[in-house]
């Protein structure tokens, strides 16, 4: 395949990827922080974020299946997510967080398994959509090109 | 006497006994007279209260009691009598000459005084006719003054013309006992008197007279009341009795005072006076004359009826006014709640058109410049750029239709920033280019020298302004060049304008741009140049009929301008030999100075302050992993030597002096206050204290008053650009603050 044409490939799934709310704005900036100097930049980070939030998202399924729930933190667990979702531009795993968090101040814990799911469901698309850019990325370099510069 | 001594002759003849028989009984009855005459005289006296001379009574009384005694005495003597008899006779008889003697001498001082007494008398008699003659004169004045406050009164206590004559004439008529009492007064042309009022008549005809009788001109010449002869037009008022002798008339003039005849300051004019002219007949067959005082009492009516013919005139004058007055108000009242509700109306459409209208043209405009970048045949690509271009032009037009509305109304207020002016006109270049070359015209730009390159005003409206006049110039020329010149005006050539409305005034921290579009087009014709910048009006001139003008772009360009405290104008020399649209604005001109920054914008133009952060020795400190290393890719993006650690103790122990900032994400909770307060204890010395940043996603004020009450240097929202933080560690470095505002 030549490098042109996934080229445009990317440039549309990266575009399909911002217009349907997957991504973020601050998404562009970690690719801004990627240079020369550390290429693998982005990679790193999404590893950093997946390995986070499959420690947080199981601290969460645990802690709702204790008979009593420790709101509290529940609450302090959610906030982690939405921070490391927010920080890397996981725009939707961050709004699913929020109205976690809404839940969890109420203390409502049907709402709150019901949020558990929707998170898990979010992240899980992230994960794979963000598996899938960075498969193109890596085969646009492979390929010999580099991977563009999207503007916001 | 006794009969031997007397030489008498004692005729024993019978006559002598008869005469002597008379003369006794004489005697008899002198004395009788003689005592009964003071008699009566004490008791008349006794009657009478005053009578000054009883002396002389007494007196008078002792001589006659004195004669009668005398006289009777004598009666003895007729016949033999003793010696006695003769001697008493004698006593009385010498008696009686003494007194009456004394009586006689008495009465030459008495009789001239009591002739006097009735002198007086009679004088006293002549003066009391003379006093009753006078108080007579003296009520029937009284009378008449009565009369004329009677009728005054009853004159004055009407405002209304009709019964204030009417009433006159009534109570004069009733005063003076008068047979007729009419008034004429002047008809509108004021050549003919007319008779409006009568006493008698009910009815009165309107029987007119011109007003230039001779009589007429007497009686209006003098201030008096004029005997007038009762065969005269104005007075044959009643049909003629025939054989009887008609009454004496008088006629008197009233003087009618109208508003104007009041100047200010001043009493009424003499000249320009109307005159009605009030006709009194005294009763027929009468014999009765006319009196001074019923003269004057006419006289005096006459004036007093004019004063109160003219207050009445004059209320009538005021409330006339009055009315119209409160109808204007009423009117103006509608009109003016009408306006407002029109103001009304025309906000709220203006409201509602403002949004409704924007809303669906973006939404074309950008998803026609979406549809642009996405993959067309050429064809397709045609239709959508003439779609954008469209409806460009269509959101520019309501634009202008809905700034024009704020215009006028002055509530439009100019922007004021820095700008690059010399790309200003670069862009209108830009932008006209593409029109200009299909129609084969040549653009020139150029800038004067001295034309600064940044400049404070409106840049959006002057670059509007910019781009209508070049349009217009474009628009109307078909062939042929456009050039545009700009360059400062100097203040010389300022004052040699001369423009009514425009005046240049020169200072320090302003200049005065000028440019100038000429074009080599269809020219316009003097006359309509005036109308030129009046909206929605268009010159129907051959070239102009043919192009679809924008009615409102001139208009708004004037007021564009004219905001911008400048002028606008247009010449051209005539039909088919161009035109030169040229205007003056103000512009600032900028310096360090002028840009303050009192708090961090995030927003900062490039180029700015030290970027080159090498080696920055920095801690980020964030108990979120993902977050914390965002953080630290950015700082070290941008040069910065980063240290991170996840918790405060962490923090404490790693911090050093050599850190100039620490970043902390306040998102986390209390602790990164405690942080800041710890490491504020350790380091003592300010200098060798780093800088505490916070770092945060919530926007909130509470936060920020946190931050600042622990000490923290500054605070930043999340998500930071590159660009941000590059601002931010400059803004640190040089102000050692950096406080976002929330």
């Amino acid at each position: 395949m030549n490098v042109a044409h996934l080229q445009r490939q990317w440039r549309g799934y990266t575009k399909y990827l911002f217009m349907e709310g997957y991504l973020d704005d601050q998404f562009l900036l970690v690719q801004q922080l990627q240079d020369e100097e550390k290429p693998d930049f982005v990679v790193e980070l999404a590893s950093l974020f997946f390995h986070d939030s499959q420690r947080i998202l199981d601290g969460l399924t645990n802690a709702l299946n204790q008979e009593s729930i420790d709101f509290k933190k529940v609450d302090s667990y959610v906030h982690q997510f939405r921070g490391s979702s927010s920080s890397i531009g996981a725009q939707r795993v961050k709004n699913a967080c929020i109205v976690f968090r809404n839940f969890c101040e109420e203390k409502d814990a049907n709402s709150c398994h019901k949020c558990l799911q929707q998170v898990k469901q979010e992240y899980c698309l992230f994960k794979s959509k963000l598996e899938t850019l960075f498969s193109l990325e890596h085969q646009i370099v492979g390929a010999g090109g580099s991977i563009p510069v999207m503007s916001s | 006497m006794s009969i031997e001594s007397c030489n008498c002759i004692e005729p024993q003849w019978q006559a002598d006994e008869l005469l002597m028989r008379y003369q006794y009984i004489s005697d008899f009855f002198i004395a009788l007279a003689y005592f009964s005459i003071p008699l009566e005289l004490i008791y008349f006296v006794k009657k009478s209260a005053v009578f000054p001379y009883r002396w002389v009574l007494v007196q008078f009384g002792a001589f006659i009691v004195l004669c009668g005694a005398t006289h009777l005495i004598n009666l003895w003597t007729f016949t033999m009598h003793s010696r006695t008899v003769a001697v008493v006779m004698t006593t009385s008889k010498v008696l009686t000459a003494v007194v009456s003697c004394a009586t006689a001498l008495m009465l030459v001082h008495i009789i001239p005084d009591l002739l006097s007494v009735k002198t007086r008398e009679l004088f006293l008699k002549n003066k009391a006719a003379e006093l009753d003659r006078e108080m007579g004169l003296i009520r029937t004045q009284e009378e008449t003054g009565r009369h004329v406050r009677m009728l005054t009164h009853e004159i004055r206590s009407t405002l209304d013309r009709h019964t204030i004559l009417k009433t006159t004439l009534v109570e004069l008529g009733r005063t003076l006992a008068l047979e007729e009492c009419a008034l004429w007064m002047p008809t509108r042309t004021g050549l003919e008197l007319q008779l409006s009022y009568t006493l008698r008549q009910q009815n009165p005809v309107g029987y007119t007279v011109p007003i230039h009788l001779p009589v007429i001109n007497q009686v209006f010449s003098s201030n008096r009341a004029v005997k007038i002869s009762p065969n005269c037009p104005v007075a044959r008022l009643r049909p003629h009795a025939g054989k009887f002798m008609p009454g004496e008339v008088v006629a008197v003039r009233v003087p009618l005072l109208h508003l104007s005849n009041f100047q200010i300051y001043d009493w009424p004019a003499v000249s320009s006076r109307n005159y009605a002219l009030m006709v009194l007949m005294l009763p027929s067959d009468s014999a009765r004359q006319w009196h001074v005082h019923e003269l004057e009492l006419v006289e005096v009516v006459a004036d007093q009826v004019a004063v109160a013919l003219s207050h009445a005139a004059i209320l009538e004058e005021s409330m006339r006014a009055r009315d119209q007055l409160m109808e204007q108000n009423v009117a103006l009242d509608l009109a003016r709640r009408e306006a407002e509700t029109a103001i009304r109306a025309r906000n709220d459409f203006l409201a509602v058109m403002n949004h409704e209208m924007r809303t669906p043209m973006h939404a074309i405009i950008a998803l026609s410049s979406l549809l642009q970048e996405t993959e067309l045949t050429p064809e397709q690509r045609l239709m959508v750029e003439t779609i954008l271009k469209s409806s460009n032009l269509l959101a520019t037009l309501i634009n202008d239709v809905l700034d024009l509305s704020r215009l006028e109304d002055g509530s439009l207020q100019l922007d004021s920033t820095t700008f690059n002016l010399h790309s200003v006109f670069r862009e209108v270049l830009n932008l006209i280019k593409p029109v200009a070359s299909v129609k084969k015209l040549l653009l020139t730009l150029h800038l004067g020298p001295d034309l600064p390159v940044y400049a404070i005003g409106d840049e959006k409206r002057l670059m509007q302004t910019i781009l209508n006049v070049v349009g217009n110039a474009v628009k109307f020329s078909k062939e042929g060049g456009i050039s545009i010149t700009a360059f400062v005006a100097k203040a010389e050539s300022l004052k040699d304008m001369r423009f009514p409305d425009f005046i240049p005034v020169p200072s320090d921290n302003h200049f005065y741009l000028r440019v100038q579009v000429k074009d080599s087009g269809a020219g316009i014709n003097p006359q309509d140049i005036p109308t030129l910048f009046t909206k929605f009006a268009q010159t129907q001139t051959l070239a102009t009929r043919n192009s679809s003008g924008n009615g409102l772009g001139l208009a708004i360009c004037k007021r564009f301008v004219n905001l911008m405290e400048g002028h606008i104008w247009i010449e051209s020399e005539g039909i088919g030999k161009g035109c030169t649209a040229s205007f003056i604005v103000k512009l600032g001109i900028p310096d360090r100075s002028n840009e303050s920054k009192p708090s961090f914008a995030p927003k900062v133009l490039g180029n700015h302050g030290p970027s080159n952060f090498a080696g920055l020795k920095v801690l980020v400190m964030d108990d979120n992993g993902v977050s914390r290393t965002v953080t630290k890719g950015l700082l070290v993006h941008l040069g910065c030597d980063v240290t991170t650690v996840g918790t405060s103790e962490e923090c404490l122990r790693v911090l050093s002096h050599e850190h100039k900032v620490v970043f902390m994400d306040v998102s986390s909770g209390i602790e990164s206050y405690d942080l800041a307060v710890r490491i504020h204890e350790m380091f003592t010395k300010r200098q060798d204290r780093p800088l505490i940043v916070a770092l945060t996603g919530n926007t909130n004020k509470v936060t920020k008053e946190k931050c600042m009450r622990v000490g923290m240097d500054g605070l930043i929202l999340k998500p930071v650009s590159v660009d941000k933080m590059r601002g931010v560690l400059s803004e640190l470095l040089e102000h050692r603050v950096v406080f976002e505002t929330i």
